[in-house]
């Protein structure tokens, strides 16, 4: 990733004997995440039945396959509430993080402020706050929203204001010898900087945001993820359980990838330069 | 009096407050119009302090300092600045680099938009003197260091400065890109009339292109002396190779020996 996209393999010399192309390496670098994804339910499978470990235990990946098919529409029903209270939380932390890094690398007064209420308020675990939210809100999507938002929001944050406190100094004083104001630094300079770290902290803020809403949902919810698998842990259901575990790390994964997608899109520049490295 | 570009008169100044580090004392120099002029000295001896006053980045608290007949109480933007850190921004194609200062400078700024092409031209015109021709739609990151510096000197000139103030630009780069870079910096000190001041640790850097070199001593910072560099303009490397170079760059390095023994002996 990090080679430039203009560097060429060498040309093979003329003078060389053509000898016969060599037959394609399979891609095995590339597969590797299939393969080990593909070993990993082989050898739970294999687990199961070598040990004869009872359903309600561990139950085995076809037989938790089994049950997505048989409860499906629940499934799905669930899943895209969870996947709904998730975004809506996670778009809240994006446009107020961002927002809160921006003013915090702003400022060094609003920065010294703001930094330790922001760390103590980091320090409650996010479980804590579900019954003061249902106390205001109700059982409902609402408190699964404000979790995911209230523990997807701290990254985005620092690393907003991380991207603005490093700007280097010389480059600040070649433009404020120029007549820049500080509006002119950030414009110019602090925001550009600081997207690398914003879509960077994206990957770690929806992941997160999955971790708030469906904590919220196995306290105080009608529907969701984390609602069905503690109603069905509650029946018994252990391959339902395990269904809606599945369905999470799908969900996880797949905003995982669209979010480093995005990165990779609009500053693929700081991973050329170095700059994501902390250069 | 009208001909100095820039004068110190007798400037103090001083860091984090009262009783806080005596950068530069007593400071007083001035700068013809069109000279070249380098500022050498121990390690810590105010020399980036003086860039910083003259460039109206720090006000001092005593004596004052004139730029094109005007007292500095703000930045001047008539100074172009290149640092030993290039500073470019990786998102910005090299081209687009060279104008930002025009996106910054009041005068430029307005004008900017409707006369784009003419601004391109220039840059592309810089960029052809430094011998980069045809680099400008590549990213900082896709050049060399020494590429790099040479594009950092393109954004301190394209906005056509009375004043370039040049802190080691060539600090970071092999032997061979610095003296190619000597060349190009006196090439375009001979065909414009800018002002450079020059700060640097490198003496023979410094008396291959200044026409006179300050020495300051050690913090805090004064002008112990001034020497007036003899060779005639154009000058070829091959000067640095001759007798009264050589001299000339010994007297230099005495001199801030001297100054950084007394340092020393005055700590202890």
């Amino acid at each position: 990733m990090s080679a430039p996209a203009d560097s060429k393999p060498a040309e093979p010399v003329a003078e060389v004997v053509a000898t016969p192309p060599a037959p394609r390496q399979f891609p095995w670098i590339k597969a590797a995440p299939w393969l080990y994804t593909i070993a990993l339910f082989v050898i739970w499978e294999a687990s199961v039945h070598l040990f004869a470990l009872p359903q309600y235990v561990l139950p085995a990946p076809s037989v938790i396959l089994g049950a997505i098919i048989q409860y499906w529409p629940t499934i799905w029903t669930n899943s895209v509430q969870t996947l709904y209270t998730t975004l809506v939380g996670f778009a809240m932390a994006v446009a107020g993080g961002l927002a809160l890094g921006l003013l915090v690398g702003w400022s060094r007064f609003i920065y010294a402020g703001l930094y330790p209420l922001m760390i103590g308020f980091n320090a409650i675990p996010k479980v804590a706050v579900v019954p003061i939210l249902v106390i205001w809100f109700g059982i409902g999507d609402v408190p699964a929203i404000l979790t995911a938002f209230l523990i997807a929001f701290f990254p985005i944050v620092v690393n907003v204001a991380t991207g603005l406190a490093t700007i280097e100094p010389e480059m600040e004083d070649v433009l404020r010898a120029l007549g820049a104001k500080k509006m002119d630094v950030m414009l110019k300079v602090g925001i550009p900087r600081s997207m690398p770290y914003f879509f960077g902290s994206l990957k770690i803020a929806i992941t997160l945001a999955f971790v708030g809403s469906v904590i919220s949902e196995t306290i105080a919810a009608n529907s969701g993820l984390g609602h069905m698998m503690l109603a069905a842990q509650s029946q018994f259901n252990v391959p339902l359980v395990f269904a809606g575990l599945i369905m999470l790390a799908i969900e996880g994964i797949a905003m995982y990838a669209l979010m480093a997608w995005i990165e990779q899109r609009t500053t693929g520049w700081a991973h050329r330069s170095g700059m994501a490295q902390g250069n | 009096m009208t001909s100095h570009l820039v004068t110190i008169d007798n400037v103090d100044m001083r860091y984090g407050g009262p009783g806080g580090t005596l950068a530069v004392s007593g400071l007083t120099l001035h700068v013809d119009k069109g000279e070249f002029t380098a500022v050498v000295g121990p390690s810590g001896c105010g020399k980036s302090t003086l860039m910083k006053l003259v460039t109206g980045l720090h006000i001092p608290q005593v004596g004052a300092i004139t730029v094109a007949g005007k007292e500095v109480t703000e930045p001047v933007s008539i100074v172009g600045m290149a640092f030993q850190n290039p500073t470019l921004l990786p998102w910005r194609t090299t081209l687009d680099n060279i104008l930002l200062p025009l996106e910054i400078v009041q005068r430029h700024r307005r004008r900017l938009r409707a006369n784009k092409a003419e601004y391109v031209e220039k840059a592309e015109h810089l960029l052809e003197t430094v011998g980069l021709k045809g680099f400008g739609d590549k990213y900082p990151w896709q050049l060399s260091g020494g590429m790099q510096q040479r594009a950092n000197l393109c954004r301190a000139l394209i906005h056509e400065p009375d004043l370039l103030m040049l802190d080691e630009p060539f600090g970071a780069l092999d032997a061979f890109t610095r003296e190619e870079l000597w060349c190009v910096i006196r090439d375009l000190h001979h065909e414009t009339d800018v002002t450079i001041q020059l700060v640097t640790h490198d003496l023979r850097e410094a008396v291959f292109l200044a026409d006179r070199i300050f020495v300051m001593s050690a913090r805090p910072g004064r002008i112990i002396d001034t020497h007036s560099v003899p060779f005639e303009r154009p000058r070829d490397l091959e000067v640095m190779y001759t007798a009264e170079f050589t001299d000339l760059v010994h007297d230099l390095r005495g001199q801030i020996a001297q100054a950084r023994t007394e340092q020393l002996e005055a700590a202890q």
